[in-house]
């Protein structure tokens, strides 16, 4: 998927995407030489399209996880289907800190899903060298990386 | 206006790429596996998964390195036939262990994740599901492939649900079409859906090893496994009767792994 700045003749480059949590998505793009910015939305079929084949719109922000389409994508799933182990989410995770909002927040994540969001959202902070994983934290890494309902 | 091809930045999206590196992950993670097989039929109810289940474990018996991935997403019984627990899998952030069953065989189903009962069931537009629950599925069976840590097997079984869906959607994930284990029972009406799958599997380039005529017995009348056989040139494997005794898979295990040519165990 490319976008075109017709009157400029210069395709577009990737801003940034959006996933509001209502199964929509919205990604913008700018023209590199006049600065016009587009906004695509595409509606929730659209959208389940592109989930379905396991992709990401904008390129991938983190690395693939493990049977990651059908922890995201099944409403089905069993809470204690997984056991996490390996991870730098694991156990004290080297000095990271859980406050008690972020990890109430966790805990409302689906049992399913719970392992790979907490491991996504630890290796975050990792990255960026946060020591405590706060609601806000939660909510940039969640901006930032386009978790939908994570 | 300039059309897609004429733009020559990069798609930043890239989902050709995404889609390539998914099926690489696959590729990857199979390297260790030396045979695929996949367990179908175009008819339902012919005993695919018991046959696919006993298979596994006469060849593991045999001192073969043996998994059985259950492709039936919607309908997954390989863990009840292996007796597979219900311990949570382990999920590490490269790879996930696959389940343990009877004789030593390892196991991955949608049965093993779903809650007791429940449908499997995807997030998304209810409307029209049928426009985009395909592709997921796909994508599955595609983790079920590539995120499995599999290790070192001498034969990989898929076991299929009817229907030629999923064999189709596994040419599409697979470098090369799998070598197809066909199942029948004796009856006409299940020769005619069998041979239209087999059909499509010899379209699409697989290797038939083997028809396992199922149910064989006063119950059933029919000729449908050797006619199939005379037509595709294909061996009739087993025979199983209706009230199957153990002994029947240990006294084939030698036929199978000369069909299915699998070498002495890599282990």
């Amino acid at each position: 998927m490319k976008f075109l700045c017709v009157e400029c003749d210069q395709q577009m480059t990737f801003g940034e995407r959006q996933l509001p949590g209502d199964g929509t998505l919205a990604a913008t793009f700018k023209c590199p030489s006049c600065g016009r910015v587009v906004a695509m939305l595409t509606n929730p079929m659209e959208t389940q399209l592109v989930s379905s084949l396991g992709v990401e719109i904008g390129g991938r922000t983190v690395p693939a996880q493990p049977l990651e389409t059908v922890r995201k994508m099944v409403t089905t799933g069993r809470d204690d289907a997984f056991e996490e182990t390996g991870g730098r989410a694991d156990g004290p995770t080297g000095g990271l800190v859980w406050s008690r909002e972020a990890n109430e927040r966790l805990s409302r994540v689906p049992g399913f899903v719970r392992g790979m969001v907490k491991r996504i959202y630890a290796d975050y902070a990792k990255e960026r060298g946060i020591g405590e994983i706060t609601p806000a934290v939660m909510d940039t890494a969640r901006s930032e990386l386009g978790l939908e309902g994570m | 206006m300039r059309t897609y091809h004429q733009l020559t930045d990069p798609d930043r999206s890239g989902l050709a790429q995404q889609i390539g590196a998914a099926r690489g992950r696959v590729a990857e993670r199979l390297a260790g596996v030396r045979r695929i097989i996949a367990v179908m039929s175009g008819k339902g109810g012919v005993g695919k998964s018991y046959v696919t289940a006993h298979l596994a474990r006469a060849v593991a018996r045999g001192g073969r390195a043996v998994g059985v991935l259950d492709a039936d997403l919607n309908g997954p019984t390989i863990p009840r036939l292996l007796e597979v627990s219900r311990a949570p899998l382990t999920a590490d952030p490269a790879h996930i262990e696959p389940l343990i069953g009877l004789d030593g065989v390892k196991c991955i189903s949608m049965a093993m994740l779903l809650e007791d009962g429940a449908p499997l069931s995807f997030k998304g537009p209810v409307a029209e599901s049928f426009v985009w629950r395909g592709a997921m599925e796909a994508s599955a069976l595609r983790e079920f492939l590539g995120d499995v840590a599999w290790g070192t097997l001498d034969l990989l079984l898929l076991d299929l649900p009817p229907g030629m869906q999923r064999y189709l959607e596994l040419c599409d994930i697979l470098a090369a079409p799998p070598a197809v284990l066909t199942v029948t029972i004796p009856t006409a009406e299940s020769g005619d859906a069998v041979r239209r799958a087999m059909r499509a599997a010899v379209e699409r380039g697989s290797e038939l090893s083997g028809i396992v005529e199922n149910m064989v017995g006063p119950e059933f009348s029919g000729t449908a496994a050797d006619d199939l056989a005379k037509e595709f040139g294909t061996p009739i494997l087993a025979r199983v009767p209706f009230h199957p005794a153990a002994i029947v898979w240990d006294d084939m295990t030698s036929q199978f792994n000369s069909a299915f040519r699998i070498p002495q165990s890599a282990l």
